[in-house]
């Protein structure tokens, strides 16, 4: 690789159902201000070049980018905004790096879903208007669909799906920030409506608020700024075809390319073996499971029962979603992948506190854009020890 | 070369074609509906309004009295050190004469949006509004004008409560 890049400062602020005390810009800054203490830089002048993520419908107002800089300490320098998942503006970022121009770059996520009083609305805007719209139905019904194939072929079941709820949401009680923790037994999660069959209630992450800044440096300022960086060595990103009418519904390949991609960098033959942990996008809880077997962190059809045996718990031998994901932290929105990274951050700097998982030397996050896109992006992380 | 043209090939179409569906297209309603949290700057700012003030906020770093208020300094990025009450006058920064409705259908008197500098606020910092009680042709750069309020029980907290400036006695 040409350049190395590592991770040298996060902050977060969140994540709750509602947010009222504070506006989208009072989040973002608060986010800000944290990440670049725990950077030790100063984004007025060590800064080089901000990169937000937004989606325009999201925010209620258009051109959003344009109302970014101001609370990031980015007035008049460089700046842009991605339509994507957080994880696609922390490759941006990286990328930015990579290219030898620029030595610090933030990237920074944000949401404020309790402000959109419309959100299925919002949602069904990103369908086909010709073919699919016309229909109807609420968009979670392509969730229904996508889970009934998967559930089918890989013989998964919805108790299965339930364990990943119940996992998730405990995991959330161990981390301080996250919005739903719960101890809530498979059964609640059958037991709750059904949204789109198979699809339950509680199979389907709320919405919470919340900000993520990253901050990045290259190898060398990495070094003079950090005691503890943590190092990109893999990155990956995929979109398959959008068509309702013809995309893949049982396996998400958009996981498993972007996951090659990112593991052929990372010099990963064998993830499930090479990763110590990691944090997959679970915005329905058989995303959690399908993800898995796409990222070959399990063989197909087996995510099921490794969850079932306790395997991606705490403290099992392979944890998933430590931070409790978005079933236990909250779905939110563009920022979920960098939500996802943040637990990665957090577990190779050994901050996890209650959930810290012993030893871990790499991990993976990955990210879905949601509903209903087929668009994913993979970020692996390490901190640099050695094996034990 | 247009004028070499005598006859343009295709169909010319019609509205009723559209109406009438023999143009094939697809709509569709929108309904997007937000509510934005004000937050602690636009929050106070807007209650300020409905009682009948104008507040900012001021950096002591680089000694800038903003208005609209923030709680952070954009320039200085560090948290803004007092509230300040602000005078309901000011200058025209800048203005235009908006001749032309939302769908560009032409008006006989025209709104006037200006950037008013506010008194109190540092130089450059003002609010957008309308011009009002005022002849288009003497609005000018520079002019001096005062705030024109909505009655206090009409007030909901909001920019509109301010229903214009007009030019200061
Ligand atoms: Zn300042």
């Amino acid at each position: 690789m040409s350049r190395e890049v590592a991770i040298i400062g996060v902050g977060y602020t969140g994540f709750r159902a509602l947010t009222p005390d504070v506006s989208y810009k009072e989040l973002m800054y608060e986010a800000a201000v944290k990440a670049y203490d725990d950077a030790g830089v100063d984004p007025r002048s060590d800064i080089e070049s901000f990169v937000t993520v937004a989606e325009d419908f999201t925010e209620g107002t258009s051109i959003f980018d344009e109302y970014v800089p101001d609370q990031l300490g980015a007035v008049l320098k460089p700046v842009h905004t991605i339509a994507g998942d957080g994880l696609h503006g922390f490759i941006a970022a990286y990328m930015q790096i990579l290219t030898g121009a620029l030595d610090i770059v933030a990237v920074e996520a944000h949401s404020k879903a309790s402000n959109i009083l419309t959100p299925q609305h919002i949602m069904a805007y990103a369908m086909d208007p010709v073919f699919n719209r016309p229909l109807g139905a609420n968009p979670h019904f392509i969730a229904g669909l996508e889970m009934n194939l998967f559930l089918s072929e890989t013989g998964t079941t919805r108790e299965q799906c339930a364990r990943v709820v119940a996992k998730n949401r405990r995991h959330a009680l161990y981390n301080p920030c996250a919005a739903f923790g719960a101890t809530i037994e498979p059964e609640d999660v059958l037991a709750s409506d059904t949204v789109a069959w198979p699809l339950a209630r509680l199979d389907i992450s709320p919405h919470a608020d919340g900000a993520i800044v990253v901050v990045l440096a290259s190898k060398q300022r990495a070094e003079e700024l950090c005691d503890l960086p943590v190092w990109v060595t893999g990155a990956g990103w995929c979109n398959d075809s959008f068509s309702l009418e013809n995309r893949d519904w049982s396996s998400a390949v958009y996981a498993a390319k972007a996951g090659e991609m990112a593991y052929r960098m990372a010099g990963i033959r064998s993830p499930w073996q090479e990763l110590d942990f990691a944090e997959v996008d679970d915005t329905f809880s058989y995303k959690e499971l399908q993800h898995m077997e796409a990222l070959r962190l399990c063989r197909p059809g087996e995510a099921g029962v490794l969850v079932e045996e306790g395997v991606t718990e705490l403290g099992g031998d392979f944890p998933i979603n430590t931070s409790g994901g978005s079933l236990g932290m909250g779905n939110l929105l563009d920022a979920s992948g960098l939500a996802r990274l943040l637990e990665v951050i957090l577990q190779l700097r050994g901050e996890a506190g209650q959930r810290q998982i012993p030893d871990v030397t790499t991990g993976m996050a990955f990210g879905w854009r949601g509903l209903p896109t087929t668009s994913g992006a993979a970020v692996i992380l390490s901190n640099g020890y050695e094996e034990v | 070369m247009s004028s070499k043209i005598k006859e343009y090939p295709g169909v010319a179409l019609h509205e009723s074609d559209f109406a009438e569906k023999k143009v094939l297209y697809t709509t569709w309603e929108p309904n997007a509906r937000y509510a934005w949290d004000t937050g602690v700057a636009i929050g106070r700012y807007l209650a300020e309004l409905k009682r009948g003030h104008i507040v900012g906020t001021t950096c002591h770093a680089c000694r800038r009295i903003v208005v609209p208020p923030r709680v952070f300094c954009e320039w200085c990025f560090r948290p803004m050190d007092e509230w300040v009450y602000l005078q309901d006058q000011g200058v025209v920064n800048t203005f235009s004469l908006c001749h032309v409705r939302w769908d560009m259908e032409r008006v006989k008197e025209p709104l006037i949006p200006a950037v008013i500098e506010i008194a109190g606020a540092s130089k450059g910092m003002g609010i957008l509004h309308l011009l009002g009680e005022v002849d288009p042709t003497e609005v000018h750069i520079g002019l001096q004008v005062q705030a024109v309020w909505k009655p206090a029980r009409q007030r909901t907290g909001a920019i509109t409560d301010i229903r214009y400036f007009k030019p200061s006695n």
